[in-house]
């Protein structure tokens, strides 16, 4: 039995926002079938009671001074954007045509 | 005079400190190195023969001005394409940020600059270094100086290459599975990966972030030492940067000095997959650190077979949400804004377009499994087993100062061969990825050829957390005996180019 179907697969591509085409679906679907079948040997492990690790230091909450700094420019900030206007990213529509 | 790119970076600012040579016919002879071999080996993705020249001139200048210069000032470096750079583009190896100039430097670009290194140029990386072969970059594959028909290895190919080839006497890179140490391993030089949290993170272009650490290449121990010096410490601009002093290392690096310590061999990584001729030097380096003084013993580890699968989890996991980033909206690639598209259409089509195959598998299996329904059988099981592995590290530093394994399971394999099979191509980080899940320090260092193939093979030592001192004691110990027994460094058995 699969790990993963292509529907399964087809809906992932759409919540990682990926227009992907029906080719790369099915090689995609193939791929990541193996992965996961691979990556699922995690559950063979007793791990009842042992607490997560997110992360490798023993830090929480790593606070700075709320202070004022220089900052990037509205010109810098811009400069890589794809589209700007009036010191602003210009972007696709985001609501729909009735909104 | 032996040839300044021959030389190593100590002996270089040894020079220029004498003044024998100078930081412009230092980085002259590297601009006419890599104009001379890197058509081959296609290590660099950016150069500026004008501002490399324009950096070392200023290096120069300072130091007749009689000013006081940092231990590499005028030392030309590599610098992996995924630190962002003001002066130069910074890809990441993705087409989504090609031509894409970063507003703000790294810290670890800053303090190279401020350590008066001098900037070669950007090297080439596994797309958002998520690879092991540096052919997953957008921009075509890297070569390895010892087989131009093989990988220099990944994600940081383009650094390792670069030093491999003299184009550069030090590079940087980034571990976040093994991206520092598997390269420098299959190309026969010195790469580290520090304490996680040793090295800054600002403004390197982040894949797993609580994985990702910026480490050293270089052809000596002592090299990569003095470089892990120059760009590690507290940076008050990443939160998970620690505040505490730099570990010694550069002073361990010149010590070399083992006797009495207590060395582990992990027994969980032997067997099917290692190549024989990557064993066979792994199994005589472990009897050179024996005859050096060091006690070895056997070490078990028993959940470094899980750490795999579990990196294959969390690391893709922490990819999905970082490259949400790439919206199209801000920076980088935009396609399809023809005025009929909603942003979100314009994003799932640039996305499409701008990120190669590799990065949409873990794209893909990292929202798989932080998605609901499934957070606790994979992402939630696999943080499980990080705290196992942490704690099987834990128990084996009880036992041991070190421990040390192969690098890798194999030499470098050839251009292509896993390239349509991420499952062997993962299998290139086994061992150094534990590491990484515990944030511990290590290190590889060359150990030899393998017999079957006369390719590099590298020994990997770890150690605790903040205990980055004591990799590079071992590495230097070890170095210092097998260059006694090679009349030489390792590299000075590869062909020419």
């Amino acid at each position: 039995m699969s790990a993963i179907t292509r529907d399964e697969v087809a809906h992932l591509a759409r919540l990682s926002r990926l227009a992907l085409g029906e080719d790369e679906l099915d090689h995609l679907a193939a791929q990541l079938d193996v992965i996961i079948s691979a990556v699922a040997r995690v559950q063979e492990v007793t791990a009842e009671d042992i607490p997560p690790t997110s992360h490798a230091l023993p830090l929480t909450n790593v606070y700075r001074p709320d202070e004022v700094r220089p900052s990037l420019s509205p010109e810098e900030a811009l400069a890589g954007a794809p589209a700007a206007e009036d010191q602003r990213f210009r972007v696709p529509r985001i609501l729909g045509e009735e909104a | 005079m032996t040839e300044l790119t021959r030389r190593t970076a100590a002996e270089l600012a040894a020079l220029m400190a004498a003044g024998e040579t100078s930081a412009v016919e230092v980085a002259q002879a590297h601009l006419d190195r890599i104009a001379a071999v890197d058509g081959r080996i296609e290590a660099f993705l950016h150069t500026d023969p004008e501002g490399v020249l324009e950096q070392a001139r200023a290096v120069d200048a300072r130091r007749a001005a009689g000013e006081e210069l940092g231990p590499l000032a005028g030392v030309p470096i590599a610098h992996k394409d995924v630190f962002t750079t003001r002066d130069m583009p910074t890809t990441a190896g993705s087409k989504i940020l090609e031509g894409w100039r970063p507003p703000y430097d790294a810290t670890v670009t800053a303090r190279l600059r401020a350590a008066g290194l001098v900037i070669l140029g950007k090297t080439n990386l596994d797309e958002f270094a998520m690879g092991s072969s540096t052919e997953n970059s957008a921009y075509g594959p890297t070569r390895n100086p010892w087989d131009t028909s093989r990988i220099p290895g990944g994600s940081s190919g383009g650094s390792s290459a670069a030093v491999a080839a003299y184009e550069a006497p030090l590079a940087t890179g980034t571990d976040t599975g093994g991206s520092i140490r598997q390269p420098a391993s299959v190309t026969g030089i010195v790469g580290a990966k520090p304490t996680y949290g040793g090295s800054s993170r600002y403004g390197l272009i982040a894949f797993a972030s609580s994985l990702d650490t910026p480490g050293p290449f270089a052809r000596t121990v002592l090299d990569a030492a003095l470089l892990h010096e120059a760009f590690s410490g507290h940076d008050p601009m990443d939160a998970t940067s620690i505040d505490r002093p730099v570990p010694p290392v550069v002073e361990a690096a010149r010590r070399a000095e083992i006797a009495g310590l207590r060395v582990g061999v992990v027994r969980e990584f032997a067997g099917d997959g290692y190549q024989a001729g990557v064993t066979a030097r792994f199994d005589e380096a472990v009897e050179l650190l024996e005859s050096l003084g060091a006690k070895v013993v056997e070490v078990s580890c028993p959940h470094f077979e899980y750490a795999l699968p579990a990196y294959y989890l969390i690391a893709p996991s922490e990819c999905s949400s970082n490259l949400a980033r790439f919206d199209a909206m801000r920076y980088g690639l935009r396609i399809g804004d023809d005025g009929s598209r909603s942003a979100e259409e314009v994003m799932a089509l640039t996305r499409a377009e701008g990120f190669g195959p590799e990065v949409k598998r873990r794209i893909m299996l990292g929202t798989y499994a932080l998605s609901s329904g499934y957070y606790d059988a994979y992402y939630g099981k696999a943080q499980q087993v990080r705290t196992l592995i942490t704690r099987d590290f834990e128990a084996a530093f009880e036992q041991v100062d070190v421990l040390v394994s192969p690098t890798t399971p194999t030499t470098a394999f050839p251009i292509g061969e896993r390239a349509d099979d991420p499952m062997a191509m993962y299998l290139a980080d086994l061992c150094t990825i534990p590491s990484n899940l515990a944030g511990n320090a290590a290190i590889s260092v060359p150990c030899g050829l393998a017999d079957e193939d006369g390719l590099p093979v590298g020994l990997q030592i770890m150690a605790p957390p903040l205990a980055d001192d004591r990799v590079y004691r071992v590495a230097a110990a070890v170095e210092r005996a097998l260059e006694s027994r090679w009349n030489g460094p390792l590299l000075a058995k590869a062909p020419e180019l």
